[in-house]
């Protein structure tokens, strides 16, 4: 006990000078566990961002012709034009000078902002938003089961009451505005929309709109 | 020196189940990465909310900047027999060779005429080759033909693989061929409005659009 054990590394203690000395059966393994999990860090982290994520969507069928047109009630019409910008109207499109005596239809304009489009998908398609904030609450204290939540909120969405979106691109809109604009409305719960044509009438409202 | 030694306490752990099992993870990640053949073409994808991911038996049709058309499709064997269709139908002899490494390639963007010197290049050479985009025009649809082909041809698949699962006694899982569109952000939404189209003639309604997943919360 009266020894001070200096811990230097070269030398050892006067009594193990005789000894003969004694080789470890153990590998340092260090290394090749460093190895080991840096291949497996590697491995983790590229395959997981691979796979790629995809929105389903359906697409109409050409229309035989232009007197199939359906009337949809509770329409919203999306126009989609250079630099990004968003028009759109509300209901059925009338042209100027109608026969049936209608105002001619403005288009207004909006921007992907939380102040532009989303308030006012919210606010056209409230009963909707308001349905399914409900059934999301019923989901979440365990009233309904996880399949009845799923057919209710697609009932909802599709009841006649629900928001209805047609989509219109002209030659300037890129294709990210079109993929934004269907994701907000995903966001707010609009379940009926379709990426349509658009009308001549229309264009040159927009082209007269962009022109400003 | 005392005469009652203490149990030394030895500073290096017993590794070995670690390092064992460090291993296996990294001989399945290994063995499950699939290589990651470079595409002919960038195609930014523009981002969204949806985290659905991409079924596995598609027919992709990719969407560059400038609007060009890529062809592809998962299944190897399908794309195989597709190309015999395609080469029967432009007049093209393709040999065993050229099948199997149009098997194990990825999108193609040229048109059939020069498909076969594309067959053959070597991956660096392929790299260098400017790809102009499978012609789309309604008078040369080729985009239209490929699409027809690769579908009927997943069908036969599809269809003797359930009989040689039914002769078995096996159950049969249907996995129906899912036509996916990846687009650029960038491209002109009327480019890949005339790719749908051409979808819609042939009373194809259903598309997965490829976007990438939004990172931040809004």
């Amino acid at each position: 006990m009266a020894e001070v054990n200096t811990g230097d590394g070269g030398g050892h203690g006067k009594h193990d000078k005789k000894r003969a000395k004694k080789l470890s059966t153990r590998i340092d393994m260090t290394p090749m566990v460093d190895l080991a999990f840096l291949l497996l860090t590697f491995f983790v982290m590229t395959s997981t961002f691979n796979k790629a994520k995809t929105m389903e969507i359906n697409f109409p069928a050409e229309p035989k012709s232009d007197d199939q047109r359906q009337k949809v009630n509770n329409a919203l019409t999306f126009i989609m034009s250079k630099d990004n910008s968003i028009y759109y109207y509300y209901g059925e499109f009338y042209p100027a000078g109608n026969d049936k005596g209608n105002p001619a239809t403005t288009l207004e304009k909006t921007n992907f902002s939380k102040d532009g489009l989303r308030k006012l998908l919210l606010d056209k398609n409230r009963s909707t938003v308001e349905e399914v904030n409900k059934l999301t609450e019923q989901l979440k204290s365990r009233e309904i089961a996880d399949s009845t939540y799923k057919r209710l909120v697609v009932n909802a969405k599709g009841s006649k009451g629900a928001l209805t979106v047609l989509i219109k691109a002209d030659d300037k809109a890129l294709y990210r505005n079109v993929i934004d604009l269907i994701d907000e409305l995903n966001i707010c719960q609009v379940g009926k929309y379709a990426v349509v044509d658009m009308m001549p009438a229309e264009f040159e409202l927009v082209t007269a709109a962009g022109a400003k | 020196m005392p005469k009652i030694k203490m149990p030394k306490a030895s500073p290096s752990l017993d590794m070995t189940p670690m390092v064992d099992l460090a291993f296996l993870l990294v001989t399945f990640f290994m063995l499950t990465a699939t290589v990651r053949v470079s595409e002919p073409v960038v195609v930014d994808s523009p981002s969204s909310t949806s985290d659905k991911i991409l079924p596995d038996n598609v027919m992709m049709i990719s969407i560059d900047k400038f609007g060009k058309a890529f062809f592809n499709i998962s299944n190897p064997q399908v794309r195989i027999s597709t190309l015999e269709r395609m080469g029967e139908q432009y007049k093209i002899q393709f040999n065993d060779d050229e099948k199997k490494r149009f098997g194990a390639m990825t999108s193609i963007g040229v048109p059939m005429d020069k498909l076969k010197d594309y067959i053959n290049f070597d991956d660096s050479q392929r790299q260098k080759v400017k790809s102009p985009g499978i012609p789309v025009d309604s008078t040369n649809n080729q985009l239209g033909d490929w699409i027809q082909f690769g579908r009927i041809e997943a069908a036969k698949l599809a269809k003797s693989e359930k009989d040689k699962a039914e002769s078995a006694g096996r159950d049969f899982k249907y996995e129906p061929l899912r036509f996916a569109i990846k687009a650029d952000g960038a491209a002109s939404y009327i480019a890949v409005q005339d790719i749908i189209k051409i979808f819609t003639k042939k009373d194809i309604y259903r598309f997965n659009l490829i976007t990438n997943l939004e990172q931040e919360a809004e």
